[in-house]
């Protein structure tokens, strides 16, 4: 378990103290997938760097499983970052080393393991990560994703509790994105270790992360379950990169639905009711008829939901409100 | 009928004497890397690492030695080999011969290799550097296993570079009787005016800037992994 308390960083430019992360306080439970999001500039690089120390916090106190870490000195700090994996957006792979040594090098660094042991480690995590077949080769003769793949290795070297991801996605195409988001949220699985990951895309959060804090001029804005903070986003923040991820402008459709006639309204299915033949039942029972102005069904991590925006005419429309609210669904009336 | 031909072409050359020079100057070429190396090597590290915005940043600490090192290599080498004569009695026993021109050399060439080591140390990825630090490295571990290693090939360029420097310094240090080929092109070649000695002189001196390049580019491209 991660815990914030009170944590702030101010960074000292040019004689002015400019905040980077205004006082926070943030929890995150051992095992979960933890995400930041935010925009470039927003702290959450500052934040995740805050955990292993790469960043020294400017007040405040960071426990982890109870331990303060922020007292911890520069032996106690160098044992507990083996506890902590990184992997980073650019890699940061020795270029002069092969694959297998990069992922040798933390160990080799704890100097706690014999050369056999270690080969034997690198062997199981290569297999681990699918690049068993490339050992021997330089990080220069690899793929953007199988970059990434040697990273993770690495990471994983020390059998960490935690693994930080830093924009780990952001050099990658979707496909491989896919990929290498697949392989993390497998290992949350399968080693139970705790993920935090940064990223300013909205589709990261939504494939692999349980818990989402969303960041904004150095400080968490709204925080929860992934599928509350997305479906039903509260600040500015989350409803802009709601939006921008669902390539909606929200004034050409306040444009479009000027034109529709009725009642507009958006329901938010979660889980099983996603696949349940609601709409027509209730068509059917009160009358109305019903058009859908917007739509999307989806997956959250491992949640299918659904979220339509309709106009209702016609028919008993009160009844047909009535009907969706008893349901399994989430009613918002637009107008 | 080759020996006649040299002796037409080049008469005042005494093959003897300048294979002599030769060996001199490549001992007064060895002897200065070797010492320019262990010697620059640490110092182009401690100004990288106490330089601004590295991992030891140390204002004060780094401005003296920058000023130590820009104060060295704006003194003429020709000057500072006169400079030196003193001090390199001290260490070791004379001002003469390849033994009395190694200090000087050494002197010379460590503030420029320095600083070429500091630069070669600047191109590697800060993000390695962050990386190794993750991984819960100490301070040496980050610089002998992720900085040197990774600035390797910039480092040999740099040896590269230093070497073919003290080629021409070794040249100038036959003014205070260093001895070598540039000390023979000098008594020989400018003094009782033998163009032919200094022609062969300057050819030796061609030939080893050329090996020495060539096989410094050589293991520059055999270590690079990019």
């Amino acid at each position: 378990m991660i815990e914030f308390h009170h944590v702030q960083k101010t960074y000292r430019v040019s004689g002015r103290d400019v905040p980077a992360l205004q006082s926070t306080d943030l929890r995150i439970e051992q095992g979960q997938v933890f995400g930041l999001i935010g925009h470039s500039g927003a702290g959450k690089s500052t934040l995740l760097r805050l955990i292993n120390r790469l960043e020294e916090p400017s007040g405040g106190r960071i426990a982890i499983d109870g331990e303060d870490v922020t007292a911890l000195d520069a032996n106690g700090l160098r044992r507990f970052r083996r506890q902590v994996g990184m992997i980073f957006q650019h890699f940061n792979l020795l270029s002069a080393k092969t694959v297998a040594a990069n992922v040798a090098m933390p160990l080799e660094l704890a100097g706690e393991l014999s050369r056999a042991e270690i080969a034997q480690r690198v062997t199981e995590l290569l297999a681990r990560v699918g690049l068993s077949d490339h050992a021997n080769k330089y990080p220069a003769q690899l793929s953007g994703g199988q970059k990434q793949r040697v990273g993770i290795a690495r990471a994983l070297a020390t059998r960490p509790k935690i693994l930080l991801c830093d924009e780990a996605t952001s050099a990658l195409d979707p496909q491989t994105t896919a990929q290498v988001l697949q392989l993390l949220a497998e290992i949350n699985r399968e080693l139970g270790l705790t993920i935090v990951l940064i990223t300013h895309e909205m589709d990261v959060i939504r494939r692999v992360c349980d818990q989402v804090a969303v960041m904004d001029g150095g400080r968490i804005v709204e925080q929860g379950p992934v599928a509350q903070v997305f479906l039903h986003p509260q600040h500015d923040t989350t409803r802009r990169f709601v939006l921008e991820d669902e390539q909606i402008d929200e004034g050409e459709q306040r444009d479009d639905f000027a034109h529709v006639e009725g009642r507009i309204l958006r329901l938010t299915f979660q889980g099983e009711a996603t696949y349940a033949p609601l709409l027509g039942t209730v068509a059917r029972e009160t009358g109305v008829d019903y058009s859908i102005l917007a739509g999307r069904i989806d997956r959250i991590k491992d949640t299918p939901y659904g979220q339509l925006t309709l106009a209702l005419t016609g028919g008993d429309i009160d009844a047909a409100l009535a009907r969706f609210q008893a349901a399994d669904v989430h009613l918002e009336v637009l107008r | 009928m080759l020996e006649q031909l040299l002796a037409n072409w080049l008469p005042n050359v005494d093959w003897e004497e300048i294979g002599y020079a030769s060996l001199d100057t490549l001992n007064m070429l060895g002897g200065a890397t070797l010492f320019t190396v262990l010697l620059g090597l640490p110092l182009g590290v401690l100004l990288f690492l106490t330089g601004p915005r590295q991992m030891f940043e140390q204002r004060a600490l780094y401005a003296v030695l920058s000023l130590v090192v820009n104060v060295l290599r704006s003194v003429p080498f020709v000057i500072l080999l006169i400079l030196m004569i003193p001090l390199t009695v001290l260490i070791t026993g004379t001002s003469l011969g390849v033994a009395g021109a190694i200090p000087p050399l050494v002197v010379g060439a460590t503030p420029f290799f320095a600083r070429l080591v500091e630069t070669a140390l600047r191109e590697v990825d800060r993000g390695i550097i962050e990386a190794t630090q993750a991984m819960g490295a100490t301070t040496l571990q980050i610089i002998f296993r992720a900085l040197l290693p990774e600035a390797l090939p910039g480092l040999i360029a740099a040896t590269t570079v230093t070497a073919i420097t003290l080629v021409s310094y070794t040249a100038m240090s036959g003014l205070i009787g260093g001895g070598g080929l540039g000390d023979l092109a000098v008594r020989y070649g400018y003094q009782r005016y033998q163009p032919d000695v200094m022609a062969v002189t300057v050819i030796l001196l061609l030939v080893l800037v050329q090996v020495l390049q060539m096989v410094g580019d050589r293991l520059v491209i055999h270590f690079s992994r990019k």
